[in-house]
């Protein structure tokens, strides 16, 4: 699982991903995409980010993961999973920043 | 001298409020709605189209479901959190609640009222609990996925015979529990039952159980006047060939929308509302919609389908014909529009709209707004008919 985390990662950085920065999100995208984060994102992780039929996603939980890895997982999905590419709603440089909200632990 | 007086009169006033009287009337044209974000919930007249109580401190009630005592004087509210909470309807109060898991997915009331279950993520099983009181009474834990998990308990109904059934997400099973005699639950396994079932459904006549599978093709049959002979794979070609859409939100099975003999379902991964013969439960047709079903309810007559759709199509609500099995109406009432409950003769349908906070009265026969009131967030609307209605 690490070793899959690092070479993603290492993927990312080579597309460029990671270059984003997330002070070019404007501040009424940002409250939209936490409203998404919550209700929409909520129907499975739960309103309050705490896990229902997908997994936590408290900073606790997350922990272990690069902000890269869960951007990408944001907008390419996790095939196998329930969990759906978001890319037609979201861009590159707003996953990585609701990633590092992620993070950072909002809504906690 | 004189405002202290006003003082005492005006907390005397008050505290009268506070304690407000119960309503002394039938509840047969009562409700709940869920507001979702605030952790209340509304008490509503039917007839009126007003709020009577705003009820709070329920928790997380994202997801939320309720089902009502056999009197309809009392709902009890599934919250997210684990919640467990009986709310007097005629009077706007918790009566009690239990914080009974981590982290739950609804629950249902026993044939004869006596029991309510609840079915949990976290830990992976089911509670039940006396509907008196909410004691526990069985603790039913599902099976084990690692050292550390259990499998999460989804699609959790009531049936005949003081029956509940449930299924497993991770592990794929569909269990009977018979809690004919509380301290001795009789539970039948069903194994290998299809991949990831993430909801069930019972047809209104209590017969037949249908999990819905998240990681294959079809839906898994369970009949419950033979339980004996396991479940069976229905629908299992459906889609084949076909490009599967990513799913934004999970559809429902709770509403089961049957028309005669035709039963309609939401097609996961599909702009599709699938129609099914009961009986050999072949398929007769499929209706494109404008976006992946989440609820597909049948008005009470069986003469409509509305049905509501996953994120980003949730601002639609259509309308078909049953007869011709095309789409008459497209209404838009705004982002967010979660859930839809009939009156009990099918007059009218109550729509929450969530992100406009508030709940949309339609005519269903004009297929006109007719009425509108304001809610908080409004999720899951719960009318008290369903006290009569086995699965609901």
């Amino acid at each position: 699982m690490k070793k899959n985390i690092a070479l993603i990662t290492a993927l990312l950085i080579a597309t460029g991903i990671c270059t984003v920065n997330a002070a070019e999100i404007h501040p009424q995208r940002q409250a939209e995409l936490l409203y998404l984060l919550k209700h929409d994102c909520g129907s499975c992780h739960g309103m309050r980010l705490e896990g229902g039929l997908g997994p936590a996603l408290t900073a606790k939980r997350l922990a272990p993961y690069g902000i890269e890895f869960l951007a990408l997982t944001i907008v390419q999905g996790r095939p196998g999973t329930p969990m759906p590419p978001w890319r037609p709603f979201i861009t590159d440089p707003e996953a990585y920043w609701l990633a590092g909200q992620l993070k950072q632990g909002v809504n906690q | 001298m004189r405002f202290l007086r006003y003082l005492l009169m005006a907390s005397a006033f008050y505290s009268a409020q506070a304690s407000a009287e119960c309503l002394t009337r039938g509840t047969g044209d009562m409700g709940i709605i869920i507001e979702r974000a605030a952790g209340s919930v509304q008490v509503v007249d039917r007839s009126t189209h007003q709020a009577l109580f705003r009820v709070e401190g329920l928790g997380d009630l994202s997801h939320a479901s309720a089902v009502y005592s056999r009197d309809e004087r009392y709902a009890y509210v599934f919250g997210r959190d684990g919640g467990l909470t009986k709310v007097d309807i005629l009077c706007g109060k918790i009566t009690h609640r239990v914080v009974q898991g981590g982290n739950s997915i609804g629950g249902a009331i026993s044939q004869d009222g006596s029991l309510i279950a609840v079915s949990n993520y976290e830990p992976g099983g089911v509670k039940i609990f006396s509907s008196q009181d909410l004691t526990l009474v069985a603790d039913i834990p599902a099976t084990a996925v690692n050292s550390e998990k259990r499998a999460k308990t989804v699609g959790l109904v009531d049936a005949p015979d003081q029956r509940f059934v449930f299924s497993l997400y991770d592990t794929g099973e569909t269990w009977v529990v018979d809690m004919t005699d509380p301290a001795k639950p009789q539970i039948q396994k069903n194994l290998n039952v299809g991949k990831l079932p993430y909801d069930g459904l019972i047809t209104r006549d209590g017969r037949y159980y249908i999990a819905g599978l998240f990681g294959q093709d079809g839906l898994a049959l369970l009949d419950l006047w033979h339980p004996e002979k396991g479940t069976r794979l229905i629908l299992q070609d459906y889609g084949k060939g076909e490009q599967k859409l990513p799913v934004y939100k999970m559809p429902h099975l709770e509403g089961w929308a049957m028309a005669g003999n035709r039963a309609f379902l939401p097609g996961v991964g599909h702009h599709q509302v699938l129609v099914v013969e009961r009986g050999d439960w072949n398929p007769v047709g499929k209706i494109s919609v404008h976006g992946q079903p989440v609820f597909v309810m049948a008005r009470p007559d069986g003469r409509q389908i509305w049905v509501n759709f996953a994120f980003p199509d949730n601002d639609t609500i259509q309308v078909i014909d049953t007869e011709s099995l095309k789409v008459i109406k497209t209404l838009k009432p705004g982002k967010g529009a979660l859930h839809m409950e009939f009156a009990p003769r099918g007059e009218e349908v109550w729509i929450s709209i969530r992100d406009k906070d508030e709940i949309q009265v339609y005519d269903t026969r004009s297929l006109e707004l007719i009425h509108s009131l304001p809610v908080d967030k409004p999720s899951g609307i719960f009318f008290t008919s369903r006290a009569h209605t086995t699965g609901l």
